[in-house]
């Protein structure tokens, strides 16, 4: 495989509703933005780029087969060579991947992501039952298809197995929300307390409305390359900010449709197949999940995610990580829920399975210099979600994976205050980043890591 | 000879036109108004009937709507999903039918749906559960009643619970449903 460099990316602003533009002027929004921080002009950029991969979700929402062609006419890249990728809520982090796949097989040398879904065009409710199609229709949406309810019973049992709360849970909507407050291309930008997360309308017990993201009307894109690549885009003008930022890790890991389907693994097994490098390598670790095992926890039942699991240690070995709370300065995470941001910290070895709730309120994963009106005991470690993730940003399905490669990159680049026109969520020296995109209840789950090249 | 139509019927229904602004007079300046103009949106409802078939897992509908509780079993490893499953996931083995009615079961996880997608929202609040049987190595997805949903509480994981059959079957997974076992044996 070739290196791959992520050099630029756009993303709409995300909104409750965007009647303003058809879906495939919203991309055209993100995508100009991503040819024009590079200095090039639209017809120039036509001309250099080799193909484009497609990612939005449902075709429910845009009422619309092959919506994917009309982005790509209307974008002028006719006829270049494109598909159309989906994967439930990782359809963004799947199309980044298929970029990815495109340069790093010498197929393409500048290659464009884009990615949108308009969930506007039919009420919450329909929206919901559009999004509960993505779960078994003969045996999970006709009980009572919510997706919100299926995570719910996920943390229901992380609560009952693990002694996880509320709390924990709305510390990382106080999180999120405030993080996006310094985002402007965030759809809500509040300042929340653990009441206000915990006081909100109950949607599906214990999850409050502050616990789960919205829909949201938008598009991002980004453009990946080879050296060619670069060197072609350079030779025409273009002017890529240094360090480069590279994919330096891919990951992803499947599971059941049906997560009354998932397997319940003894010890023996979540130590051979399913443990990361430092689980195994620690005794004490060991001797403490041998504990949870006697004590009657198995793997991955419905409290964690097998997928994210596999997804995370795939990426962590190509990119040569074991120690990821360490090694990241930063994830992107893909927190549809704060209860699922808790189970994925677990999945991603942040922190071992069980201690999600804790970690969520120790402090590691938020960010430096903002005051969250909580007392958390320890410093910021890896901040997650420094953007405000899909719970404040918004999440239109096929362009969520996409932003969250496009905010890592500004990241990397150290280029946020010139995109936000605010510095807050600056990381300073930020290296190396992870984004992680997530479908239905676990089913596909992306990894990707990117890495300042200096 | 026969009159063809030159026009095409007209019916009624169509779009519901809520706003539809334009400029009286269509000069240069008005014609660049048009950048300014706010979207048209317009209703469009649709519908559809589709013919859904429960293929291999066929038998397990037609036993809710006979009282009976099936689950699929890899006959090699024993290994026994709760949800129907035509072959098993690790041999690749066809399964067989197994009759769990009366099998020990227990609430795994619930919740408790007090909104949900439109077509359920007349029926919340409503609690999902995650069912465990002894014996069996997956769950069942399916509605718990005789709980107070404004009372959920995580002591309500491990209950012991039986199920219930519609006696006029839809034909759903909700022909079976689930409820606390000490109630079943009041009743």
């Amino acid at each position: 495989m070739r290196p791959v460099y992520i050099v630029s990316g756009g993303v709409s602003k995300f909104s409750k509703t965007r009647p303003d533009k058809t879906f495939q002027a919203i991309v055209k929004e993100a995508y100009d933005y991503a040819v024009k921080d590079i200095g090039l002009d639209f017809a120039t950029f036509t001309r250099l780029v080799d193909g484009s991969v497609a990612s939005y979700f449902s075709d429910h929402f845009t009422r619309q087969l092959m919506a994917g062609i009309m982005v790509q006419d209307y974008l002028g890249l006719c006829p270049k060579p494109s598909h159309r990728v989906e994967g439930g809520g990782a359809t963004g982090g799947l199309c980044f991947q298929e970029a990815w796949k495109s340069v790093a097989s010498g197929h393409m040398d500048v290659c464009v992501a884009y990615g949108f879904e308009t969930m506007s065009h039919v009420e919450t409710w329909k929206g919901n039952e559009f999004i509960a199609l993505a779960s078994d229709v003969s045996f999970d949406y006709p009980v009572g298809g919510f997706y919100s309810g299926y995570y719910a019973m996920m943390v229901t049992r992380h609560m009952k197995e693990f002694g996880t709360t509320v709390e924990q849970m709305a510390a990382v909507s106080v999180k999120n929300h405030l993080n996006a407050y310094h985002n402007p291309y965030a759809q809500k930008r509040n300042r929340y307390t653990i009441e206000d997360v915990r006081n909100a309308p109950m949607v599906a017990w214990p999850l409050t409305r502050l616990d789960i993201c919205v829909m949201s009307d938008g598009a991002a894109a980004t453009i990946l390359v080879s050296e060619e690549g670069l060197q072609r885009l350079e030779e025409a003008g273009a002017s890529i900010r240094r360090p480069l930022v590279k994919i330096t890790g891919i990951g992803r890991g499947t599971d059941a449709m049906r997560m009354a389907d998932r397997p319940h693994v003894d010890y023996d097994q979540f130590m051979r197949d399913y443990a990361t490098v430092q689980e195994r390598d620690s005794e004490e670790t060991r001797a403490y999940y041998r504990r949870l095992w006697d004590h009657g926890t198995r793997y991955p039942g419905v409290h964690s995610f097998r997928a994210g699991r596999t997804a995370g240690n795939m990426a962590w070995k190509m990119a040569g990580i074991t120690d990821p709370l360490h090694e990241l300065d930063f994830i992107e995470l893909h927190d549809a829920y704060t209860s699922s941001e808790i189970q994925t910290y677990e999945d991603l070895g942040l922190c071992r399975y069980g201690e999600g709730g804790e970690f969520a309120v120790s402090g590691k994963a938020f960010m430096p210099g903002i005051d969250y009106g909580l007392k958390l005991p320890h410093e910021p470690v890896c901040p997650v979600n420094p953007s405000g993730g899909l719970i404040a940003c918004g999440h239109p399905v096929g362009a969520t994976g996409l932003m969250q490669a496009v905010f890592a990159l500004w990241q990397l680049q150290d280029s946020i205050a010139d995109h936000f026109r605010d510095s807050t969520l600056q990381l300073k020296g930020a290296k190396r980043g992870a984004i992680h995109s997530h479908a239905g209840t676990g089913t596909y789950v992306t990894v990707s890591v990117l890495e300042r090249q200096d | 000879m026969t009159k063809l139509p030159k026009r095409r019927p007209e019916s009624m229904g169509g779009a519901i036109v809520h706003n539809l602004p334009f400029p009286k007079v269509l000069d240069e300046a008005s014609l660049a108004q048009l950048k300014q103009q706010q979207p048209i949106l317009v209703e469009h409802p649709y519908q559809i009937t589709y013919l859904h078939s429960y293929g291999q897992d066929s038998p397990w509908f037609a036993a809710l709507s006979n009282k009976r509780l099936l689950a699929n079993k890899d006959t090699v490893s024993g290994y026994t999903y709760a949800t129907p499953r035509g072959h098993d996931m690790y041999s690749g083995n066809e399964t067989v039918w197994l009759d769990i009615t009366d099998r020990p079961a227990r609430v795994h996880a619930f919740t408790v749906c007090h909104f949900g997608s439109e077509e359920f929202l007349p029926e919340t609040p409503f609690v999902l559960a995650l069912i465990e049987f002894e014996g069996v190595n997956t769950l069942l997805l399916t509605r718990l009643m005789g709980v107070d949903p404004q009372a959920a509480d995580l002591s309500w994981i491990g209950m012991p619970v039986q199920p219930r059959f519609l006696r006029n079957s839809k034909i759903k997974p909700t022909d079976v449903y689930f409820v606390p076992k000490d109630q079943v044996e009041e009743d």
